[in-house]
């Protein structure tokens, strides 16, 4: 288990070792999420981004025991969450919240707005009457709809208002650490920015802690202060944004970067595109899980799996070959 | 019916409306634009824009309610002979749909059979358009998912789709829809569903069929980094109409219209967005929704969401003018943009 070298008191999660494994046919085992490491600290954005199968979904709900570890630590404000008993947690889950990715089929159609973030106000034993009224119609006003809305329907609103009252509901029991889900990406482009603004003014307003889980990277880019690079269930790079998009160290973010399609038809297409898919998790490669597709990938990559080895502030990589590719390049 | 030599489709004044008791969805409203032979047009819009209609018009596939009001879709077939699609019968459209005409879609796993192996159905299509027998079809089955580079095509013929990742389903798909080599390719949204690596892998490889076979391609999108990597020329839709139409250099570098300047706008970029010291400058954004296609304003459809709106836009609908060399736009005021 490699554990962050830097428990910094300003942590305010701190995962370790984080392992998730399923149970698929034939006694086969999937291996979602595989040692991951890393921690947030307060008030900051992480970007946690990957291709499908990467493991970024479980990854984010599992640190809020929507689904269950198999082993790991996650040390959220000084308490290892995933030691708790369920009935503890529940005071833990008012202080972390989700906000899901499809705004359509998170939000009940027969419940009324005021009815869908009434219930997690239930939840925190909010009282009923005029002050929870008052309550509805704040969050609403918050997310930049009207307190009138609060008698509307799911379906009376767009796309990107779905998604407010979505962030609503999960800010309504005022948490301190909330993952975002993929929040924009059902949304069209010319309602993404809306609510990317709207993301990041309240994390400044309120102070919260985000896990922005995402495949865009340059919505990642724009809005995270740190940026976890998984593939496969593995963590294979992570640090300040800044550094990780400025001079990625690690082959798969250095494709990841290189690949993402630039809105500017001048670019030159200097690229090697990536061969082939993502192996099935249900059998990973050993050694590095990226070597299969890894264009610097030597036979020593096959033998042991990468450790996440430090090379800047904050900035980790797990590529048994990145100093020499630094130097190379 | 005229058509320029080198133009393979001519889609003019398309009017596709979706008739029902109550309401008239006018989904593609007078929509009007060429495509060059073996050139990529993309048509980018967000949902609702009506360029997925506009294709499924071009290619014969529209469902009830939805018809062709008025308009023409010429094609220029391979023996040359121009036709009128837009008045083309399901007879007529059988000859042309996959021997002339074909389509890939977004969703790789629902366009193809989950109970027969790719091999199968690719040879299906085969065999009909070429009255070929099953060995000689199965032969050129195999060139057509070696030609989409599948590795080890030879034993993957015998797949289910199941079996496959949906970067290779993409590439069934392709084999299959240029297995009898059309003059067209519509693409709708074929890289949406993917991600970015394989996205690019997919992108490489139409370019590159494209170069080989000669085929012009309709590439419906609503990424305009996509657009930027494959288009040759540009039409931007909103509610049902072109906007603004450009090659594809000249829109990246300058945008005649408000929404595709919003459009471009809004899409977080660092070295706009981020400040040296990596505070975050508030993103563009185009205020409002996309409106209904059913309750469109009176003026111009952008204008209550359009930052250069003047009173003149809400009165009349703009139509799309001359807006400098070989580019169009329907605003008012795009000369000042």
């Amino acid at each position: 288990m490699n554990v962050p070298e830097t428990n910094r008191s300003d942590a305010l999660l701190t995962v370790s070792g984080l392992v998730k494994r399923f149970p698929a046919r034939n006694g086969r085992t999937v291996h979602a999420v595989e040692d991951v490491s890393f921690e947030i600290r307060r008030g900051t954005t992480v970007g946690l981004v990957g291709e499908s199968g990467s493991g970024k979904t479980t990854a984010g709900r599992t640190l809020l025991r929507l689904i269950e570890p198999t082993e790991g630590q996650a040390i959220f404000d000084g308490v290892d969450i995933f030691a708790l008993p369920e009935k503890q947690m529940r005071a833990y889950r008012q202080r972390m919240q989700i906000i899901f990715q499809d705004p359509f089929s998170s939000l009940n159609p027969r419940m009324r707005v005021e009815a869908i973030i009434g219930e997690a106000l239930d939840a925190c034993n909010f009282p009923k009457g005029e002050r929870r009224k008052a309550r509805i119609g704040e969050l609403l006003t918050l997310v930049g709809l009207q307190p009138e809305h609060g008698r509307r329907f799911p379906h009376e609103f767009s796309g990107g208002q779905r998604q407010r009252i979505g962030i609503a509901r999960a800010l309504a029991v005022e948490p301190e650490f909330v993952v975002a889900d993929e929040p924009v990406s059902a949304l069209d482009v010319s309602v993404q920015a809306q609510v990317l603004n709207l993301l990041s003014d309240l994390q400044q307003r309120l102070g919260l802690t985000l896990l922005f889980i995402a495949h865009d990277l340059s919505v990642v880019e724009y809005l995270c202060d740190e940026v976890v690079v998984m593939y496969l269930g593995r963590i294979m790079e992570r640090g300040p944004a800044r550094a990780v998009y400025g001079s990625p160290r690690h082959p798969y973010t250095k494709a990841l970067l290189a690949t993402a399609p630039v809105p500017d038809p001048t670019r030159k297409r200097t690229r090697v595109p990536l061969q082939g898919d993502i192996p099935s998790p249900i059998d990973p490669p050993s050694g590095c899980v990226f070597r299969t597709r890894c264009p610097h990938a030597i036979d020593a990559c096959a033998q042991t799996v990468p450790q996440a080895e430090h090379i800047g502030e904050n900035h980790h990589v797990a590529c048994i070959r990145q100093s020499e590719l630094a130097v190379a390049s | 019916m005229t058509l320029d030599a080198d133009t393979i489709l001519s889609v003019r004044n398309l009017r596709t409306w979706f008739r029902t008791k109550y309401v008239t969805a006018k989904a593609v409203d007078g929509v009007t634009f060429d495509l060059k032979r073996g050139q990529t047009l993309a048509v980018v819009g967000e949902s609702g824009s009506g360029k997925s209609v506009t294709s499924l018009s071009i290619i014969g596939l529209l469902s009830r309610p939805g018809a062709i009001e008025s308009g023409e879709i010429l094609f220029r077939d391979r023996s040359e002979k121009v036709q009128d699609l837009a008045k083309l019968g399901p007879r007529g459209f059988r000859a042309i749909r996959g021997r002339e005409i074909a389509m890939i879609f977004q969703e790789p796993m629902t366009s193809l059979n989950p109970l027969y192996t790719v091999g199968d159905q690719i040879g299906e299509m085969i065999a009909l358009h070429n009255k070929l027998d099953r060995h000689e079809a199965r032969k050129r089955t195999l060139e057509m998912l070696q030609a989409v580079e599948i590795p080890d095509a030879k034993n993957r013929l015998d797949d289910y789709p199941h079996q496959m990742s949906g970067g290779m389903r993409q590439r069934v798909m392709i084999a299959m829809a240029l297995a009898c080599n059309p003059s067209l390719l519509i693409a709708d949204e074929p890289t949406t569903a993917l991600d970015v690596t394989i996205q690019a892998q997919i992108l490489d490889l139409l370019r590159r069929l494209q170069e080989q076979m000669g085929m012009s391609i309709l590439f419906i999108t609503h990424n305009l980094g996509v657009v930027a990597e494959i288009a040759h020329e540009v039409v931007v839709m909103y509610a049902g109409q072109v906007v603004e139409h450009a090659p594809v250099i000249d829109l990246f570098a300058r945008q005649k219209h408000p929404y595709t300047k919003g459009l471009l706008a809004c899409t977080p970029n660092a070295a706009r967005d981020l400040e040296p010291g990596g505070t975050r400058k508030a993103l563009y954004s185009i205020p409002g929704s996309v409106p209904p296609i059913t309750n469109l304003p009176p003026g111009c459809a952008f204008a209550p969401r359009c930052e250069y709106a003047i009173d003149a836009c809400h009165a009349m609908p703009p139509s799309l003018t001359d807006a400098g060399a070989d580019r169009l736009s329907r605003c008012l005021r795009s000369s000042e943009l």
